[in-house]
Formats: structure tokens, C-alpha cells, sequence
């Protein structure tokens, strides 16, 4: 742990400066929030707060809406077989319709997982402030954007004002450097990352993720990264823009077009960290020490690399982390100092913000062709968009998919958080590409998950236990 | 929009031990479908407090010994995990007023100074301290006194810190920032009006 004692400025502190509109008496900054990205499960109760206080939407073009986590990935039929959820969706379209707000439903054929549509729409940009009542909302600095997951009161905030009061971040370098191995891919980065500075570690920090091994992953890769920054205690995570970054962005809805293209990425270069940029603690990690990684327990710093063996409460290193472990081998039922390889599964998700776009479903698909998921499991493939979906069947993956043995679903958040129909029953055991291990966070109290790679959830479900992904398939080295 | 002057709280507190309690265990997701916050009280830390037949799994927040006790007291890490604010609120309508733990996840302070529930950081040693009096006697006053940053309680006291310029917040009356976010908009529109994507 040790500042960066550069005299730059890194790209936390361009973006901040550039958007704080005054200071407030309490000493926190007043942000401007370039984009707010809305959704049904938290935006409703903002909507009531408005409307007592007879407020409108100051910067409703700046407000988009979709509907993720409620929505049943099975049947798009209306009304849903639950009325909550369809009391929900119902709120969400009458509110945009009210506030005069864009709402992506899925008769717009762009409904989807808040996080994946944003940047597919070209709405996430570089060197911008976005905030949504979702704490994913870190995904959306893989462009290099500023972006904070808050709650209600704050949605009702950014909607009457645009604004947020929020005090300023410390800013940590994290530099992966290196080739990472075969097998291992960025869900496997962040997931070490999290076991390594620990799941509260983050606090007080945005993490700027950087070195080659960043530098050489696609924008889905690093959006997988930056999901998951709030898992280790960090409001925000971003990557800086580059060429990468630009490409992607080229000719989607909301990008830029013609001359004002150029201007946008003049500006966007501008907000990258310079070379010698002031962070407030630097992380080296070499590349090459990364194995395939998956958790145990219940939270996702619980992460053991896939050859390792269930932790014990004896190997502990203090009081804290003895009863952190006695605690979740209780709920797991794993047995400790046993391999996490080969422990049985039974059920296999793929999808959720941190893993449900093309890149995932292409390598899936690519993988799991020829092959079929083992007898009794049930698996998931949920696409993150319906514009993924879309080209996913474009691509003929779907077909690769259902021959596998998995089921092809409509989009949304699904099995991630289970508020919709998609959930774990008593206390089986889930491969799971989302983001959380909290206990009961897939529906059943007793319910358990394991977080990995979507190639390692595939692995799993073919095996019908844990696998490691380097023995299931034939993987090429990437570049081959 | 006059707020209360937060300054002193006192009353019973709860220890409800562990690390890295998140949202989803404070209040689990399916009973956020919801379009209000109304109700959420009786669904705190649901799964923890009840087995799936309904039966009591004797969480100390159900314990008799405990009824009434509006201040709460937690490990580290307390409220990590989801955004929700669904969170902060359910332990509000339980009855919360102010929670003590070691440390806190940043999206749920600032949810909880949003709602007027003082977030308190204090050292292993205070919060075991006050557990081990809230043990003893169940009924000791603890008392939150943000001017001083102290809490005391059973002839002791303990001292804490509060982040973000919440504690001025709350002493002031000024814990919901939208009225002050509000007063700010002509200088919002400024700007917005300086930043080409703002009017894309």
C-alpha cells in the first residue's frame, strides 16, 4: 500500500472537477450526472417523492429507463402470473410516460439489464458522471466514466435535480500486468482481486483498473471487471478510454456522429490519467500468478483458485477471518479442506450485469458445442439485452445452446438476485456467472452459489460439478 | 423543507452480531416488489429471523429481553452488498433509529444520513463494550451524542468517528440534501450548458 507520488492528475480527479457544480455546507460536492440510467425496482418510491413534492424531471433527456430485475425470462405475456411484479412494470411505464422519460420496454425491442444497455446504446461514454439506483452501476466506468450506484432518495435526487451530494473518492491504481494464462479470463482478474484487498477493502475508493493485461481486454472484459468493484467495497471502478474504447462506441445510437464525433474524442483522450498520475495507493499484480478462480462461501472475497481446497477455520489468520469462515462453511456445507473440484452442483446460471453479453455467450457457445449438460442439472443461459439475444440467434448460438441440454431464455437480471420467477429451490448448489454469493441472494434461504467465469459455469454444468474449464475444453491461447 | 435537528438519540440497543451483514440478508430481495416503502418494517432481516415454515429461528431482533430497542450494533462491513435503500428503510419502520457497527459499506451510510439514521464507526473495543453492558442488562440507556461524538452508556462512554460530513449534516438538520440540491440549479444549468454531451 503506497501512494503513486506522481504530480498528474488521473482520471477520477479530471471527471470529478469537471462535473462539481458547487460546494455544499457540509463540506460534500454538488455533482452533476451527466446520464441516469433508471430501472423498475427503485425508481418507483422516487417517483411518489416527486410527485408530493410537485417536482418534474429537470433533465428527462437525460434519463433512460428498461426493465431487468422483475421481469419473468420465461414469458413475455402480460399481465405476469405475479401481480407485484406486474404492478411494478406498470409503475415504471406510467411514471416515463408522466416525466416525459425514454423508456427501452420490451416492445422496443432494446429492453435489457440496465448495465449491459447503456453502453450498447452508446449512451455509456468516456469521461462522464452516471448514477443509477443499482450498485452495478460501476459496470458503466469501463469507458472511463464516473459511475455510482445510489438509492431512492438519490434517484429522487438526480431526477428533480440532476445532481447528487457526494463527498470525493481516493483514488487506487490497480495495474494487472502481464499475459494472463489460459483459462483465465476477467471474471477470474476480479474475482482475485476481491480475495486479495477483501471485500471491504475498497472503502473510501474508486479502483482504476489498468496494466496490459487490461489494456489487452475487449470492453465487455472490462465491464465484467468493474461490475464487480462494488463486491470489493469500491464505489466506482473505471478503465481509461483508448482506441479499444472508441471502437466500440463508433456508430451506436447514442454516440456521437460527424463532426461531433471527433470533438467527443478529443475530449474523451483528455480525461485519461496521465503517465505520471497521482493515486492515492498503487496494486501490482502480475498477470501470470491468476488461476481460474471460484468462491466457497458467502460473500465474493470467500474466492479460492479452482485447485485449491475449502478453506479450514483452523487455517484461519485471525479471529475475524475464523469466524468469517466458520460462518460460511456452516451455511455451505462444504466440507472444509476439501477440494472445490468436484463438489456437486445443481443448477447452472449463465448471465446477470457481470457476465450475459456476446463476448460470454460466443466463447460459451463455442465451448459447450458438441457436448450436453449432465443428467439432473438444471442450466441457464439468459442473455443481458434483447439485442444480444437477438444476435445471439442471429449467430445461431441459442441452437448450441438448447442441443447442449441448457435453456435459452428471455433477458433480464433473472437467477442473479431472484426477483422474478427464476430461483433456487431448498438448498441446492449454483455455478453461477453473477455477481453475489450473499446467503439466500438466488431466492431460497438456504440457497447456495458459487461464482466463476460463464466458461467455468459451463465447465461445471457438462461435468455436473465443479470443473475446471482447462480440463473440460480444448482452450486456445488467446491470439492463437 | 425544515428538517430535525439530529443531536442526541438514546434508547435500548440490539447487537446483532457478524461481519459483512449485506442488504440482501437486512432485507431480502422478493420483498422489494413493492412501489412503496410501507410495510418493509416487519420484513428486517427476514431470513434470518424466521425458518420457511414461519417459526421463530430466535434472532436476538425477535428476543423479548430486546423489544423496543431502537438503537442497533453490528460488526464490520455492515450493510455491504446491493444498493438498496429498501435497507435503511426497513430498519427505519422497524423502529431503528441509529445504527453503531466497526465500519459501514458507502452506499448504505449515505442512504441511511439520507433517511436521518446516524451511521456510528467505532472501534472493535467500544462496540464490544456496549454489547457486553446491553448483555448484562438489557435494558441499559445508550445514548448517541453527535455534538461530542461520544456515546455513553452504563456509566461508561466510548467515542466514535462519523465520514463525509454526515455528523454536520445531521446536527444542522441538513441530513436530506435535496433542498440544497435544488437551490443549486441555475448553476446547474450552467453547467450542463459547458458540457457538449449534457445537451446531445
Amino acid at each position: 500500500m503506497a501512494s503513486s507520488g506522481g504530480k498528474g492528475k488521473n482520471l477520477f480527479q479530471k471527471v470529478w472537477d469537471a462535473h462539481v457544480v458547487r460546494v455544499l455546507p457540509n463540506g460534500q460536492a454538488q455533482l452533476l450526472i451527466g446520464l441516469h440510467l433508471i430501472h423498475e425496482v427503485t425508481s418507483p418510491q422516487a417517483f411518489g417523492m416527486l410527485r408530493d413534492l410537485k417536482l418534474k424531471v429537470a433533465f428527462p433527456n437525460r434519463t433512460f429507463a428498461t426493465v431487468d430485475h422483475i421481469i419473468p425470462t420465461d414469458t413475455r405475456v402480460q399481465p405476469f402470473a405475479d401481480p407485484l411484479a406486474q404492478g411494478m412494470i406498470d409503475a415504471l411505464k406510467t411514471a416515463c410516460s408522466e416525466f416525459g422519460i425514454t423508456y427501452f420496454d420490451v416492445a422496443s425491442g432494446q429492453q435489457g439489464i440496465v448495465h449491459v444497455v447503456g453502453p450498447e446504446q452508446g449512451l455509456t461514454q468516456p469521461g462522464t458522471t452516471i448514477a443509477c439506483g443499482d450498485s452495478h452501476t460501476s459496470t458503466h466506468g469501463a469507458f472511463g466514466a464516473i459511475a455510482f450506484g445510489i438509492g431512492t432518495s438519490q434517484v429522487r435526487d438526480v431526477l428533480a435535480t440532476q445532481t447528487l451530494a457526494l463527498g470525493k473518492l481516493k483514488v487506487r491504481r490497480i495495474n494487472v500486468k502481464g499475459k494472463l494464462p489460459l483459462g483465465v479470463y476477467a471474471k477470474d482478474v476480479i474475482l482475485h482481486i476481491i480475495r486479495l484487498l477483501g471485500v471491504n477493502g475498497g472503502t473510501g475508493y474508486a479502483y482504476e483498473y489498468g496494466g496490459s493485461a487490461v489494456d489487452a481486454m475487449n470492453m465487455e472484459e472490462r465491464m465484467t471487471i468493474c461490475n464487480m468493484s462494488i463486491e470489493g467495497g469500491a464505489r466506482a471502478g473505471y478503465v481509461n478510454p483508448d482506441e479499444t474504447t472508441y471502437s466500440y462506441l463508433k456508430g451506436r445510437t447514442y454516440a456521437p456522429k460527424g463532426a461531433a464525433w471527433d470533438r467527443a474524442v478529443q475530449q474523451w483522450k483528455s480525461v485519461a490519467s496521465e503517465a505520471d498520475a497521482a493515486y492515492d495507493d498503487v496494486v501490482n499484480i502480475d498477470a501470470q500468478s491468476i488461476r481460474p478462480t471460484v468462491t466457497w462461501g458467502i460473500n465474493p472475497g470467500h474466492a479460492i483458485f479452482i485447485d485449491e481446497n475449502v478453506p479450514t477455520v483452523e487455517g484461519a489468520k485471525d479471529a475475524i477471518e475464523k469466524a468469517s469462515v466458520a460462518e460460511a462453511l456452516e451455511y455451505m456445507k462444504l466440507k472444509p479442506g476439501s477440494p472445490i473440484k468436484g463438489t456437486k452442483i445443481d443448477v447452472a446460471f449463465i448471465g446477470s450485469c457481470t457476465n450475459s453479453r456476446m463476448t460470454d455467450l460466443r466463447q460459451v457457445a463455442k465451448f459447450v458445442e458438441g457436448q450436453h449438460v449432465a443428467p439432473g442439472i438444471k442450466a441457464l443461459v439468459v442473455p443481458g439485452s434483447m439485442l444480444v439475444q437477438n444476435q445471439a440467434v442471429e449467430e445461431g448460438l441459442d441452437k448450441i445452446f438448447t442441443a447442449a441440454g441448457f435453456q435459452w431464455r428471455e433477458a433480464g437480471c433473472s437467477m442473479c438476485l431472484a426477483m422474478n420467477p427464476d430461483k433456487l429451490i431448498d438448498d441446492e448448489l449454483c455455478a453461477s456467472s453473477s455477481n453475489r454469493n450473499f446467503k439466500g441472494r438466488q431466492g431460497s434461504s438456504t440457497g447456495r452459489t458459487l461464482l466463476m467465469s460463464p466458461l467455468m459455469v459451463a465447465a461445471s454444468a457438462i461435468r455436473g460439478h465443479v470443473a475446471d474449464p482447462r480440463e473440460v475444453f480444448e482452450l486456445e491461447p488467446v491470439g492463437a | 423543507m425544515p428538517l430535525e435537528k439530529i443531536v442526541k438519540i438514546d434508547g435500548a440497543a440490539v447487537f446483532v452480531p457478524g461481519n459483512d451483514i449485506d442488504t440482501d440478508r437486512i432485507i431480502p430481495a422478493r420483498f422489494m416488489k413493492c412501489v412503496t416503502f410501507d410495510g418493509l418494517g416487519e420484513f428486517l432481516f427476514y431470513d434470518v429471523r424466521f425458518n420457511k415454515d414461519g417459526s421463530s429461528r430466535q434472532h436476538p431482533l425477535d428476543d423479548p429481553k430486546h423489544k423496543g430497542a431502537t438503537i442497533l450494533l453490528s460488526g464490520l462491513n455492515f450493510g455491504c452488498g446491493s444498493s438498496r435503500e429498501h435497507a435503511p428503510q426497513a430498519l427505519q419502520k422497524f423502529g431503528i433509529r441509529a445504527v453503531i457497527a466497526e465500519n459501514f459499506a458507502e452506499i448504505f451510510a449515505g442512504n441511511c444520513t439520507t433517511l436521518g439514521i446516524p451511521c456510528i464507526q467505532m472501534s472493535a473495543e467500544g462496540t464490544a463494550r456496549i454489547a457486553a453492558a446491553v448483555k448484562a442488562d438489557p435494558k441499559t440507556r445508550v445514548t448517541i451524542d453527535l455534538e461530542s461524538s461520544t456515546v455513553s452508556f452504563a456509566g461508561q462512554t466510548a467515542s466514535f468517528e462519523m465520514k463525509g460530513g454526515a455528523r454536520e449534516a445531521l446536527i444542522k438538520g441538513e441530513w436530506d440534501a435535496l433542498g440544497q440540491l435544488l437551490d443549486g440549479k441555475d448553476q446547474v444549468a450552467a453547467l450542463a450548458g459547458k458540457l457538449d454531451y449534457m445537451s446531445a
